[in-house]
């Protein structure tokens, strides 16, 4: 039995010195694709097939790229990537943080395909990890937020308290705060990373108990559909950018655009430059953009939203900017101190005048 | 007047907006289970109705043919389901289970042209001038009346008609239906396809009105609450709306009060509508005797008129 | 017309034969279908049900099938019994969710120790988990006569949440940065469900479901709580007179099928997955329904669908990747299968005839 994984591990070694001849342009190299949900999620995973198609538009024949949806986290997950190392795939695009022991495991097992794990922090000498600082447009959204509320009241729906969710709510409430002292966030915590019907309650209720302003960390277009009915209140396109419900309750959105590194980094590889790098991207580069902010917001506000977006972009601000207090009051950063990737990499507290406990 | 800042009115006119696709699902399932068969396959059906009623209305701009394809989409699926487990004999749990594992695949196969598109919104006229009632008037929307109408009419169908007494005699004992004339597998076959048509109808709330979007797996479980609720009801219409709303009142509430900023432990919150249904559960069929628990006596066995 | 005569004696013939003809007729349906999406029908027949037994990379794929099949056939076994007695535990899918949680929490408990206890002691956890899940419903049914469907279903929702807590709290992984899930125990020597055979795809929970399966088969034909179940399922009043306590049958067979499903819960997050996380739970407590199903309550008949649904989801999966199927297909032909295994299956116990007109 050692025999045959020994013989799958060769033929991987195989396939990988073959690498160097696709490099050198004889075939096309072949990227794979594990996602977590259904490509018709119209969020998450739509938005990776999204950057799948664009590798694909952009490389055209010099690329074959192939997919798995729904793939569960663990075993179920390394066969895939195994399966699609025996198609021959060069590089493989593990898009959930799930993956992070599995997507190490089979590179370890062959040492000549490259690895990019989204959201996670193992890394190995062909895997790399990537990922997107939704917090910085959250910022913007944020802002926009607190300038467009007329009840002072701010609500969002929020996942699951992971540091990526608690992250993007401090973003927006500081920014929030920023621009209307006065401001208050409610959040509601539905416990799920997809239930249309519970995001419309959520919705709803957060709309009968006073706020006027949306934000979510989740995909569905369903409390765009409350807003809307509701009449006068705010929201803001998560993952996608919701064109539909512009301009108004849609003002504007958070997208995830994955369309650049991947072709980067399949580029890296056609070119035989590929390392295994940690990369945590903004708006700078383009992963993470803002939609089109919409005519229901003023023009004066629409211009500082841009201002602040493109001193994000710039470097010359950090959305996590000192004087900064913990929820307690603790001091976390003082005047002018910027917040570390690692603090921000497992936030599990909620800045300063956010009212309410984050659930554990 | 307020409570903890939730307005009861408003509370009221959510949890019965929330809680339609289970009602109009479980409500369908009522009717089958009352005919002596046990549909598993609700979460299926509703996912199916869901794009079906979603793809016709985009199509054809009219959101009524949606819901109208979206209930005969529930009730075509449905009788396959009829017909492995009423002219095939087929065990009912197992079909079920594949009726819904059918259904969810073939849902987001039709639905793979459909992401991200809105649908035409179902007219609903301007209420909120009506006094009092005005304000949960408003909230609602056609299906939510439609949800009501088929209950009252199921209601009253089950109590007082003579289809209604043939109905229930076919899920109580089917050999003495059988016996005395009545044509079984027919009569299942209509209740299955009706409660195809609820379920179906149920989904197409979700898809044109509560998100209104399509995207896979939206029903997000829907179907097994309802499921859960006919069982609950102790197979009563009336007590399925009351399920129903029980369900969706506590998930509504329990949202409202995070809104509402009332520190409650809301990890374990999520589970509330699961366990009050339990509690309530015990309840109710605590003090009844074994066999008084209103489960019509055929129900899930397999007819075969050998005589 | 045609009608449909009971036979005298379930037809032996048609039991082996029928589900040949029902897998012909699913490759034929399932064809066309895959046909009507524009893929050769021919190569995703062969890629699903061909390759993994027999293709360049069955070494691979074979011990696959166990490790997906195996967890199918020890929690379809446990609820075989019940089924045959008339109890119905919808919920297994709860209870393996709480035999990884009790079986994971006691492994963590003794980190980093490094004995030989430390496995039985969590696995013998994570039997408890499953068991006292399912006493839940037991006891509610025979103190209360609640309805056990009902009560075992509901409770797999309020898993899934509990699973989402232990996930994000108590179990959280110290080292993990903040991320949700907790340490990877397939990486804690102590605690790790390991193959037995290098490369065999036989870890422990596998040799346990290859052993429920003789257990349950002597169980069943030759012990006196055999003839209770088989009894009480066939007439439950002529169990009466038999001298069955309907209550201790009812806390035996949702025990057993809940301990089962537990050990299948600790056996997976304990190797294949690896670690417990929001989404740990893949379904396989509801399709075991299934599987129990197909292979009408016997042992060997639940073994060999088992291995058979397995056979699609590896071949499935093969065929996503590389014929770009959309795991909607294979979903949708997993359906068909099933509607035609449960279908053709009426052959065995009836005859069709020719209808007569006098019958009604």
């Amino acid at each position: 039995m050692k025999i045959t994984r020994r013989a799958l591990a060769a033929s991987a070694l195989a396939l990988g010195s073959a690498c160097g001849a696709f490099a050198a342009g004889h075939e096309p190299v072949t990227v794979g694709f594990i996602y977590v949900g259904p490509i018709g999620d119209g969020g998450w995973t739509y938005e990776h097939d999204k950057g799948r198609l664009a590798v694909e538009e952009h490389f055209g024949d010099g690329v074959r790229t192939l997919y798995q949806e729904s793939v569960p986290e663990g075993a179920d997950s390394e066969r895939a990537m195994t399966q699609m190392i025996r198609q021959g795939a060069d590089i493989i695009f593990t898009t959930s943080f799930g993956y992070m022991d599995p997507t190490i495991n089979v590179a370890a097992r062959f040492p000549d395909v490259k690895f990019e794990h989204a959201t996670g922090y193992k890394r190995a000498p062909n895997v790399s990890t990537y990922s997107a600082r939704f917090y910085e447009a959250r910022a913007v959204l944020g802002h926009i937020a607190g300038e467009l509320t007329e009840s002072n009241k701010i609500g969002y729906i929020a996942s699951f308290p992971i540091p990526e969710v608690i992250r993007g709510i401090n973003s927006a409430y500081i920014h929030a705060k920023k621009a209307n002292p006065d401001v208050e966030l409610s959040v509601v915590w539905v416990y799920t990373w997809f239930d249309p019907a519970k995001e419309a309650d959520a919705a709803k209720a957060l709309i009968d108990q006073g706020a006027d302003v949306l934000l979510q960390h989740t995909d569905s277009t369903a409390p765009q559909a409350a807003a809307e009915a509701a009449g006068d209140v705010y929201t803001f396109g998560q993952a996608s950018d919701m064109p539909e419900y512009a301009p108004k309750p849609r003002v504007s959105s958070i997208i995830d655009d994955w369309a650049p590194y991947y072709i980067e980094r399949v580029q890296a590889v056609i070119d035989g430059t590929w390392e295994s790098t940690d990369t945590w991207d903004g708006i700078a580069p383009g992963m993470v953009r803002i939609g089109e902010i919409s005519d229901a917001v003023p023009a004066d506000v629409k211009a500082e939203a841009l201002s602040l977006k493109n001193r994000l972009a710039s470097g010359e601000y950090h959305a996590f900017t000192g004087p900064l207090n913990r929820q307690d009051g603790s001091v976390w950063l003082a005047e002018g101190e910027t917040a570390d990737d690692g603090t921000l990499l497992g936030m599990d507290f909620y800045v300063e005048g956010i009212v309410g406990d984050i659930p554990n | 007047m307020t409570f903890a800042g939730i307005d009861p009115l408003i509370l009221l006119a959510s949890l019965m907006v929330a809680s339609t696709p289970i009602l109009l699902a479980a409500l369908g399932e009522l009717v089958v289970e009352r005919s002596g068969v046990l549909n598993l396959g609700v979460e299926g059906m509703m996912i199916v109705g869901a794009i079906s009623g979603l793809a016709t209305a985009v199509e054809t701009g009219s959101p009524w043919l949606g819901l109208g394809a979206a209930a005969l989409a529930g009730a075509a699926l449905a009788l396959v389901f009829g017909f492995l487990t009423q002219t095939l004999l087929s065990n009912q749990v197992a079909t079920g289970l594949a009726l819904t594992l059918f259904g969810l695949g073939l849902a987001a196969l039709m639905g793979q042209g459909y992401i991200g598109v809105k649908p035409p919104p179902l007219p609903w006229p301007d209420l909120s001038g009506i006094p009092v009632l005005g304000r949960l008037l408003d909230q609602f929307d056609a299906v939510v009346l439609i949800s009501l109408a088929l209950l009252a009419a199921v209601a009253v169908f089950l109590k007082r008609g003579r289809a209604g007494l043939v109905l229930r005699a076919v899920g109580e004992n089917h050999d003495a239906a059988h016996g005395l004339g009545y044509r079984v597998v027919p009569i299942r076959m209509a209740a299955i396809a009706f409660g195809g048509a609820c379920a179906g109808l149920g989904g197409a709330h979700l898809s044109l009105v509560r998100v209104p979007q399509w995207t896979e797996g939206m029903t997000a479980g829907a179907g097994w609450i309802a499921l859960a609720i006919v069982v609950f009801a102790g197979w009563r219409p009336w007590g399925v709306l009351l399920g129903a709303y029980l369900f969706g009142g506590t998930t509504v509430l329990q949202l409202n009060l995070q809104a509402a900023g009332v520190a409650i432990p809301v990890e374990y919150l999520s589970m509330s509508p699961y366990l009050i249904t339990i509690l309530v559960l015990v309840i109710m069929s605590a003090g009844r005797g074994r066999t008084a628990i209103g489960a019509p006596a055929s129900l899930g066995r397999i007819f075969h008129a050998s005589r | 017309m045609i009608a449909l005569e009971k036979r005298p004696e379930p037809s032996s013939f048609w039991r082996w034969v029928a589900p040949i003809v029902a897998v012909a007729l699913t490759m034929a349906a399932g064809g066309a279908m895959f046909a009507i999406l524009g893929k050769d029908p021919t190569e995703a027949i062969r890629t699903i049900f061909w390759d993994p037994l027999f293709g360049p990379f069955a070494a691979h794929d074979r011990p696959q099938l166990l490790v997906k099949g195996g967890p199918l056939i020890l929690i379809a076994i446990g609820l075989s019994l019940g089924f045959r007695a008339g109890v119905w535990n919808i919920g297994a899918e709860g209870q393996y969710i709480l035999g990884a949680i009790c079986g994971a929490a006691v492994a963590l408990a003794f980190y980093p120790l490094d004995s030989w206890v430390v496995f039985p002691l969590s696995a013998l956890a994570g039997g408890l988990g499953g068991w006292a899940w399912a006493m839940i419903p037991a006891i509610l049914r025979t103190k209360f006569n609640t309805n056990e469907i009902l009560v075992s279903l509901l409770l797999v929702y309020a898993a899934e949440q509990l699973l989402a807590s232990a996930s994000l709290g108590f179990l959280r992984n110290p080292d993990g940065a903040g991320f949700p899930g907790s340490r990877n125990l397939s990486r804690y020597d102590a605690a790790a469900n390991r193959e037995i055979l290098e490369g065999s795809g036989i870890h422990w929970g596998v040799s346990a479901a290859f052993l429920a399966v003789p257990a349950a088969h002597a169980l069943m034909t030759r012990h006196r709580v055999g003839f209770h179940i088989r009894v009480s399922g066939e007439s439950p009043r002529a169990a009466r007179f038999a001298g069955v306590d309907p209550n201790r049958l009812t806390i035996f067979c949702l025990g057993v099928s809940g301990a089962l499903a537990g050990l299948a819960g600790f056996f997976e997050v304990a190797g294949p997955a690896g670690q417990i996380s929001i989404d740990f739970n893949a379904g396989y407590g509801f399709t075991a329904i299934i599987v129990a199903f197909l292979g009408r309550l016997n042992p060997v008949g639940i073994t060999l669908a088992g291995l058979l649904l397995a056979l699609t989801y590896i071949g499935g999966e093969a065929a996503q990747a590389t014929m770009g199927l959309p795991a909607a297909a294979i979903q949708a032909f997993q359906g068909m299968l099933l509607f035609f295994l449960l279908g053709v299956d009426v052959l065995t116990k009836y005859r069709i005839r020719p209808a007569r007109r006098a019958r009604a």
